[in-house]
């Protein structure tokens, strides 16, 4: 079998026997500044700026809809099954659909729709990122089919750094099958290392902060 | 591989659109890196880079530890892991999995290890269309190429060639403007990702203790590959795993910074095994396949291991002086620059590709740029001791050991060495500049001519050593 052949290979390489015990992997330093929120939520919306993304901050629910309503404008949208969405009352803005539990149901809904409307379990102020960790409330794709992208984030969620997500998440897959770090929208330089964006992704990402 | 890269290089070379193409977006790539690493903190970088460097190497001194601890962490998670020596064996698991499955279509994103397997021909030899979804991927399937540049394949085209290639393979109007042409490729490849059966993606990283598989992209290709076809493949290298989440953090941000200058790309993907009960999206299905393929055989040269730390960023090839005016095709594999020059020989055999180890002018610019800190220039010297052994052992350098031999006879035999060091004074002239620019046609032949076609030489000086030292001891100086 080629997984016998392969270990064998490897361990004849550099001289292990089965099941010995490597030495301790060596120290990874992780750096993460203490920064006020005010500070992390500057880093974060300067970040995300120089991407081509934009950040709202809402003091409150209503505030939150007003700056998601001007955002949609009246355009179909297709939002999560995420608690803070409803409880903010945002799926209950004129053209978004919610609700979907069927694969083909939501698959359909959201090659018509002009925006997709997630929660984030965290986002990363140094570098403009959302993380999203796919759930039954929160499906892979409405962050990534349609050509625009709403995200919307508690502001105590807001952490420094990927050294930080890492140190809070140290095994994501305990807690999703997918996780996934967004840091701006979909870009490519492929042709003559000219800029476009919006590949295969949103050409837009929006991050409410709430 | 390609039969004579000699003639590539002259073409490369006689081209001016494509040294215009390859040399200016080699030339952004740098910049991009250097502006990303100077607006942040330089030193901090170098620590990354140490510590990378310590992480590959202690991974790959316990490799079977990592792959098998990863395996049982995969396996629990409902991955199934298939290991394959190489590219045949990967081919025979994805083409029994796509009849069990029915599957027709597969779409793909960017993999080099992929690449390196053909594994899309293979597909194609049996009848399954396989669709490259990467942008730069698509372009250079379409035109029947292979890639020129491991972070960007099509490095080599102009827009106004893809506007070609658009309009003949794709049947849409002639646009040379890439925003344009992106949006084409993004309507074209959306129909092929919902139709798709299958989705196949490499992965940059394979986290051991976590049991995962990391995909790192700026397009979206790959998420769209592991997401929406019930099945999705993962093919990797064995090499590729690194112990833990926390490692993962610093390879991230050497990663982004060395390939694009992004501190980190747009996106990262970390993949756990199929969709749980309850969600409504995600494939159904998760294959991991660990691909040897030669790297075990790296791997036996403690020396030369350090070739596998590498993680395909492509900053080794921006700072070639080499690679910017060679390109990829040049290259006779699909790792191009210097780690091609340094893998290529190990995965393919000394004397299958002798001379990529002396295409480099030893600058050390990839050492200095390399993310985990590979020490090409020395592995290039090591190739090349290798393979004058090698020549040795199978005599195929007679030339040279009947050029050394006669070297050896004059040198040691002082009066006819002065002769000849007297004649080599009165048969050649320097030019103006007092640079030597041709020898005599005695001597101007075959390997010579070749060598002296590219340098000057500086002249025999007007008085030989001996002669100085007579002189001197003549005139009694001392």
């Amino acid at each position: 079998m080629s997984r016998d052949f392969i270990l064998h290979r490897v361990r004849t390489a550099v001289g292990r026997r089965a099941a010995q015990a490597p030495a301790a992997p060596p120290e990874v330093e992780l750096r993460v500044p203490e920064l006020p929120l005010e500070r992390r939520i500057a880093m974060f919306s300067a970040a995300l700026e120089k991407l081509g993304g934009s950040t709202l901050v809402a003091a409150s629910a209503e505030e939150a809809r007003a700056s998601a309503g001007r955002l949609l404008a009246g355009r179909r949208a297709v939002a999560s099954n995420v608690p803070l969405l409803a409880e903010l009352g945002l799926t209950a803005l004129e053209g978004v659909q919610s609700g979907f539990s069927t694969a083909l149901e939501l698959r359909q809904a959201l090659e018509r729709a002009d925006v997709g409307m997630t929660g984030a379990d965290y986002a990363l102020a140094d570098t403009g990122s959302l993380v999203l960790l796919s759930s039954a409330f929160e499906p892979r794709l409405i962050s990534l089919l349609p050509p625009i992208h709403l995200a919307v984030v508690s502001r105590d969620r807001l952490l420094t750094n990927l050294d930080e997500l890492v140190k809070v998440l140290p095994d994501p897959a305990a807690l999703t099958s997918a996780l996934v770090i967004i840091t701006g929208p979909s870009r490519t330089a492929d042709i003559e290392q000219i800029l476009v964006r919006g590949v295969h992704g949103p050409r837009e990402v929006h991050v409410l902060l709430v | 591989m390609s039969s004579s890269p000699l003639v590539q290089i002259r073409q490369t070379l006689a081209d001016p659109g494509l040294q215009s193409a390859i040399y200016s977006s080699t030339g952004r790539l740098v910049e991009k890196r250097r502006q990303a690493i100077s607006e942040g903190d330089p030193a901090e970088f170098e620590r990354w880079r140490e510590q990378a460097h310590q992480i590959k190497r202690h991974t790959l001194e316990n490799l079977d530890y990592y792959l098998e601890l990863l395996e049982k962490r995969l396996t629990a998670r409902g991955v199934q892991v298939v290991w394959a020596k190489d590219g045949g064996e990967v081919a025979d698991f994805i083409l029994r999995l796509a009849r069990e499955k029915n599957a027709r279509l597969i779409v793909k994103s960017k993999s080099m290890t992929t690449e390196e397997i053909n594994l899309t021909e293979r597909l194609e030899e049996a009848g399954i269309e396989a669709v490259e979804t990467d942008l730069g991927e698509y372009i250079v399937q379409l035109a029947g190429e292979r890639p020129s540049h491991i972070v960007a394949p099509a490095l080599h085209k102009t827009r106004y060639q893809i506007g070609d290639l658009f309009h003949e393979r794709l049947g849409v109007e002639r646009e040379t403007v890439p925003e344009k042409q992106t949006l084409i490729a993004r309507r074209t490849l959306r129909e092929k990702f919902l139709a798709a059966d299958i989705g196949i993606t490499g992965a940059n990283f394979l986290v051991a203790e976590a049991g995962l598989a990391v995909v790192v992209e700026n397009e979206g290709n790959a998420r769209l590959s592991s997401s929406l076809p019930r099945v999705h493949i993962v093919i990797a290298g064995i090499e590729k795993v690194i112990p833990r989440t926390a490692d993962l953090a610093i390879f991230l941000k050497l990663l982004g910074r060395s390939a694009t200058g992004q501190p980190l790309t747009v996106y990262t993907s970390l993949l756990g095994g199929p969709r749980r009960p309850g969600e409504t999206d995600g494939p159904e299905e998760v294959h991991l396949v660990l691909l040897d393929n030669g790297r075990t055989r790296v791997l036996a040269d403690r020396a030369k291991r350090q070739s596998l730390y590498c993680i395909r960023c492509g900053a080794c090839l921006n700072h070639c002086p080499v690679y910017r005016k060679i390109g990829g095709h040049s290259y006779p594999w699909v790792y191009s620059g210097p780690i091609g020059a340094i893998i290529t020989p190990q995965f393919h055999g000394i004397l299958e590709q002798g001379w990529l180890p002396y295409a480099s002018s030893l600058c050390g610019a990839c050492a200095e740029v390399c993310p985990v800190k590979i020490d090409i220039p020395q592995i290039l010297l090591d190739l090349r001791w290798e393979t004058v052994k090698a020549k040795v052992r199978e005599d195929t350098n007679r030339l040279e050991r009947w050029a050394f031999g006669v070297w050896a006879w004059v040198m040691c035999r002082p009066r006819i060495y002065e002769l000849a060091s007297l004649m080599s004074s009165a048969i050649t002239t320097s030019e103006g500049d007092g640079w030597l620019k041709s020898v005599p046609a005695l001597f101007n032949l075959g390997p010579i001519r070749n060598w002296l076609s590219q340098r000057d030489l500086p002249p025999p000086p007007a008085k030989t050593f001996r002669q100085l030292w007579r002189e001197r001891a003549g005139g009694g100086a001392r």
